[in-house]
């Protein structure tokens, strides 16, 4: 039988490298990449919680399933602003973008 | 605590999970990190095959695997040209963000070993998809319509919100 606490351990593992990528990137897209991580280690917290504390109920189960969604929704947006910014900047490093209007 | 099969197939998966999500992080190339986020994505999906979600891990596999991944590579590939590298980092900086990183782990994890959480059982038994179904569309004290319309809009102003952005002028 595997802890509870196991799944957490990676789930934390997986958040704190998140973090670490969206701090030390500097391009946009790598930084999203992080962010998705994130994102992807408390869907998997949401889980885990639902299945051994609440196995009767099922709120984390769809929280999970409505981040995941939310998520995919996000990124295209994300995604449609940096090609808007690479089309205007030819460049999609951080440190290139100083102006919010051009 | 003895071996089983259950916990072999668990540390499997998070060492792949663990290993590919520090190499999406820390590759110079972009394309190889979308690919590593991939591997994670698949890992996180079996986890919930493991837990018993069959249904949230097939949505996992085809949302985020199928649909983000994809999406992902196109604007690596109209964004980026080839040979692309991440441009170095200063080292002060770099060190910064390692030691908040770890600092915070190294917080969270003791937090979270040292909690007592309520009595956890797992219970298996697969969710079933009538069950699945009828809290989705059901209206009464657990059901979940609301937030299931709400995405729906969302999803609607996302798409419209997409195409306005990224439009030819």
């Amino acid at each position: 039988m595997i802890q509870m606490e196991f799944y957490l351990v990676v789930s934390t593992i997986m958040m704190f490298v998140g973090i670490y990528g969206f701090l030390t990137r500097r391009n946009l897209l790598a930084m999203l990449i992080s962010v998705e991580l994130i994102l992807n280690s408390v869907d998997i917290n949401f889980a885990v919680f639902n299945r051994f504390l609440f196995p009767g109920e099922l709120e984390g189960f769809f929280f999970s399933l409505f981040a995941i969604g939310i998520s995919a929704a996000e990124t295209a947006v994300a995604i449609a602003i940096i090609i808007n910014i690479y089309r205007n900047m030819k460049n999609i490093q951080v440190k290139n973008l100083r102006d919010m209007k051009w | 605590m003895d071996i089983t099969l259950d916990l072999i197939v668990f540390i499997v998966l998070a060492l792949f999970i663990t290993v590919n999500a520090i190499l999406a992080v820390t590759t110079k190339r972009i394309l190889r990190a979308a690919t590593y986020l991939l591997f994670v994505l698949f890992g996180t999906a079996g986890i919930y095959f493991q837990l018993n979600y069959s249904f949230l891990g097939a949505v996992q596999l085809l949302v985020y695997a199928g649909g983000i991944t994809v999406l992902y590579v196109f604007s690596i590939l109209l964004t980026s040209s080839e040979g692309d590298q991440a441009e170095k980092l200063n080292k002060g900086k770099f060190a910064a963000g390692l030691i908040a990183t770890l600092t915070a782990l190294g917080l969270c994890l003791f937090i979270t070993l040292r909690h007592d959480f309520l009595p956890s059982h797992f219970e298996h038994g697969e969710l079933s998809v009538r069950t699945i179904g009828h809290a989705l569309m059901s209206g009464e004290k657990f059901g979940f319509v609301l937030p299931f319309e709400v995405i729906s809009v969302l999803l609607l102003a996302c798409i419209v919100g997409g195409i306005l952005i990224a439009r030819k002028r």
